[in-house]
């Protein structure tokens, strides 16, 4: 992995997905070659701030939806399960719209071969938004072919039948269930207008926290990852990576590796060495026995990656800018603050690997992947097949964050496999998940305000990133000095607040490290830096941290809604009574895919450290499917967010290697520091909003806001210590 | 090599690489995916299973080292009816799981706990279980070992 082409042939058929889920049209790329560049880059960071999600379908219901004779409706969900709970909140919509019981409904990830194919990845918390419209109206299409066929099956009229749990009745008492109906079909009749939907008030099962469909098999140990992934004369594959950062392989001989007990072939390529063997353990002794020789220019050391990483340094691209902030803010009578944070890893406890079957005329793959596409594409290249013979089944993954959007590693055991004749299984190491991956980069924020008669007059947020979007396959290359600033790495990083003037820059940092998506991308960082700052003018303007914050919010839809939760927060927890000696709360809050969310911490300081008690989330989700799922959500990223605010951290070490390289070393949040998280659930619109990753954003800044007030010390650098 | 244990009940007999982690005989000789591999360096317990009631981290344990002992993984939790054990039944009612791979490994830390321990405190649960949980399921799991708790009672 460590010579991959990050920018790889795959772009050309992502063009077009890109460009749908972001609505850029092409009119706009083709006035930036004649318009200031500038102006066009600042066009396109307010229209992909403020996107809404989009799905591209080209699939029809017989596709995604399965109706077996037993009357089982099998959903094939084109989005991976990773533990979010979308099989099951689009399962409830699919269940909702196609008038069955919830006992009908199972809900699998759909392989390649069957489809529908996501056209681009699960992720970026849109899975639910994306789906909402596009998959009732599929349900509701195929509710009304059944329709159709039982119409003419019984001799009725279709407006004479009607659907209710999975049954189709006529008016004159006869009835027939999807399986029976689906038993006798053989061509569909697709409805003439569009279907009508279900509306609010008759939903039975939307807005209801129905148990989570996957839930049995993970309590009873079923098989259901990447990892467990078998095929039948399976063997085991073990690779060999770089410790250093930068290095790349230059030549291997076997060594002793072909001699150790159970290996069965030792594969040497032009840019890569593996073992293949009767089991991992020999596997992992042969590799070991390899002699490898690696490339290594240069070995980086964590100052030389620091200094990369500062605003003034790399190219900047303004993503914002109202009013006159660069000329306010440029006096001596302002108040600036630097900000940081390190690198971090996903960590999620399902390596990657593969488990790849490569016959003469078809490839079978089984990966905890969050894009098959790109995989297939990738593996179909790789082997000189096309894309129609490589199925890839994508499993339950063991953890995604963001790690699984890209699988290289599919083409490396598509090779092994291919060399030698028999499907191979073969994941990382957990040291190569934490060196040979991608990591969530490095951050440095300057920012800069006026303040006048105790309002923020002009704000400025300076954000210089380690890449996030730009290295992706999913990324097309050609964009890149079109949008100039990667996306992914200013996301959460613009200005919400209803400030006169306010001015955004991105400082591009290319890093020798990979990184790239890691859950919430930029929100994480540019939070924790945005939010602490509006706390330290807050106080500088001795008003109350809550306060300050609604008196810099309007009336526009979004502000309403942010004070909505900010509302929510500060009345769940008591703010403006609060007094327990020894605690103290903190509050932020953050925006992201249109869901903003506040929270409050209720923080101590013990002997030097910080200990969170409770951690109040609100978010208004517009629409909820499964509060349940919500809650959920919300507390599972409050403890993601948490352990990167308190705990971690990558770096550097004097020999060029990123550590730390395993759990424990690598410190986490562990169930002893978990808070107690409630979490309250707004809902002000009508379709359902994103909820993976906006409540990353205000955990780091309510518990450093927190502190500051127990300790006087403003903490400007994550993880958070104050000694 | 022979090595002879007995899991979930039942004795088995394997020729296998004495060296060889139990993890990896579990998973790959026997078939049993419900254990997981994490880190390999017992750092995570994703691996966690009972020996001899106790809880292990199997990913670290040459099998040769479980000869004459018994052995139970996430597969011989329930009853051999496919039967809920408290803890499962627990960790259902309180939706416990997210990615849920790492939620064997807590499940068998827990019922090793509450085998030795019917009703732990929180400060006892706190380092009973030291396992890793990336999608932050930690304030669930809590909840759920109490509710285990008043199940088996």
């Amino acid at each position: 992995m460590s010579d991959i082409d990050k920018k790889s042939g795959a772009w050309r058929q992502n063009r077009r997905g890109f460009l749908v889920k972001t609505g850029i049209g092409l009119g706009v790329l083709g006035l930036g070659a004649y318009l200031s560049k500038g102006l066009v880059r600042l066009k396109i960071a307010e229209m992909v701030d403020n996107a809404s999600a989009s799905y591209n379908n080209d699939q029809g219901p017989t596709v995604w939806f399965e109706i077996k004779e037993d009357n089982t409706v099998i959903f094939h969900n084109s989005k991976v399960e990773m533990g979010q709970g979308i099989h099951t909140a689009l399962g409830q919509i699919v269940v909702e719209e196609l008038g069955i019981q919830w006992n009908q409904l199972r809900v699998v990830a759909a392989s390649t071969d069957h489809g529908p194919t996501d056209p681009r990845a699960t992720g970026g918390s849109d899975s639910v938004s994306s789906l909402w419209e596009p998959l009732r109206e599929l349900a509701a299409e195929m509710r009304e072919m059944l329709v159709n066929s039982a119409a003419t099956l019984l001799k009725v009229a279709p407006s004479s039948l009607s659907v209710t749990n999975g049954v189709v009745k006529a008016a004159n008492g006869k009835s027939m269930t999807f399986g029976e109906i689906v038993k006798q079909t053989t061509t569909w009749e697709s409805p003439k207008e569009k279907p009508t939907l279900r509306t609010k008030d008759s939903f039975q099962f939307i807005g209801k926290s129905m148990p989570r469909v996957d839930i049995e098999d993970k309590v009873k140990g079923r098989p259901i990852y990447g990892i467990d992934g078998m095929f039948p004369n399976m063997l085991y594959g073990a690779i060999a990576f770089p410790t250093v950062v930068g290095a790349r392989f230059k030549s291997a001989k076997p060594g002793k590796a072909g001699e150790v007990p159970g290996v069965v072939k030792v594969v040497i390529e032009d840019d890569f060495a593996a073992v293949i063997a009767r089991n991992r353990t020999a596997a992992e002794k042969g590799k070991e026995a390899l002699e490898v020789e690696w490339d290594i220019p240069k070995r980086w050391t964590q100052r030389e990656l620091t200094a990369m990483l500062k605003v003034g340094e790399g190219d900047d691209v303004v993503i914002q800018d109202e009013g006159s902030a660069e000329s306010l803010l440029d006096s001596p009578e302002i108040i600036r603050s630097e900000y940081s944070t390190p690198m971090a890893a996903h960590a999620q406890l399902e390596p990657n690997g593969a488990v790849v079957w490569v016959q003469p005329n078809r490839v079978d793959v089984l990966i905890s992947t969050q894009v098959a596409k790109i995989t297939r594409s990738e593996v179909a290249k790789a082997l000189g097949m096309e894309e129609e013979q490589v199925n890839i089944q994508p499993m339950y993954v063991g953890g995604g964050f963001g790690r699984r959007l890209h699988s290289p590693h599919a083409v490396q055991v598509a090779r092994l496999s291919q060399a030698v004749g028999r499907p191979v299984h073969c994941f990382f190491e957990r040291k190569e998940e934490f060196q040979n991956g991608y990591l969530r980069p490095p951050t440095n924020h300057l920012l800069k305000a006026r303040l006048t008669d105790g309002k923020v007059e002009a704000f400025e947020h300076n954000v210089s990133s380690g890449d996030v979007a730009f290295p992706s396959p999913m990324f097309p290359s050609w964009v890149v000095p079109i949008v100039g600033a990667d996306f992914g790495a200013w996301r959460g990083g613009r200005i919400f607040y209803d400030i006169a003037n306010k001015r955004t820059v991105s400082w591009r940092a290319q890093i020798p490290v990979y990184t790239s998506w890691w859950r919430g991308l930029g929100l994480l960082a540019n939070s924790f830096a945005l939010e602490s700052f509006m706390d330290e003018l807050a106080h500088h303007e001795q008003q109350d941290s809550f306060s300050f914050r609604v008196n810099h919010l309007g009336d526009s839809e979004a502000s309403t809604r942010m004070k909505g939760v900010l509302q929510a927060v500060a009345d769940a927890t008591g703010w403006s009574t609060y007094a327990v000696p020894g605690r103290a709360l903190g509050i932020a809050c953050s925006t992201d895919v249109r869901t903003p969310v506040a929270q409050v911490a209720e923080v101590s300081v013990v002997d030097g450290a910080i200990k969170v008690h409770k951690i109040t989330c609100a978010i208004d989700v517009g629409l909820a499917i499964n509060p349940d799922g919500i809650r959920a959500q919300c507390e599972g990223a409050i403890m993601m967010a948490l352990s990167s605010a308190l705990k971690e951290g990558l770096y550097v070490d004097e020999n060029g290697e990123l550590g730390p390289t395993m759990y424990g070393s690598y410190p986490m949040l562990t169930l002893r520091e978990a808070p107690v998280v409630e979490v309250i659930i707004l809902e002000t619109g009508n379709s359902p909003r994103g909820v993976g990753e906006p409540p990353m954003g205000p955990v780091a800044p309510a518990v450093s806001n927190a502190v500051y007030k127990l300790t006087g010390k403003r903490l400007r650098d994550l993880p958070l210590k104050l000694v | 090599m022979d090595i002879i244990f007995k899991l979930n009940g039942l004795d088995h007999k394997l020729d296998v690489d004495p060296d060889m982690p139990l993890l990896w005989v579990l998973r790959d000789v026997l078939n049993l995916k419900g254990t997981k591999f994490g880190c390999g360096r017992a750092a995570c317990g994703a691996c966690t299973v009972q020996l001899d009631g106790a809880a292990l981290r199997s990913c670290s344990l040459p099998v040769q080292y479980a000869a004459g002992k018994s052995i139970r993984t996430i597969e011989g939790l329930g009853g051999t009816d496919d039967s809920l054990h408290p803890i499962q039944q627990a960790w259902i009612d309180e939706q416990v799981p997210q990615c849920g791979y790492c939620q064997s490994g807590f499940m068998m830390a827990t019922a090793a706990l509450l085998e030795s321990n019917p009703d732990p405190s929180d400060e006892e649960i706190d380092n009973a279980l030291t396992n890793i949980c990336r999608c932050g399921t930690y304030h669930r799991i809590r909840k759920a070992i109490h509710k285990a708790v008043s199940l088996s009672k």
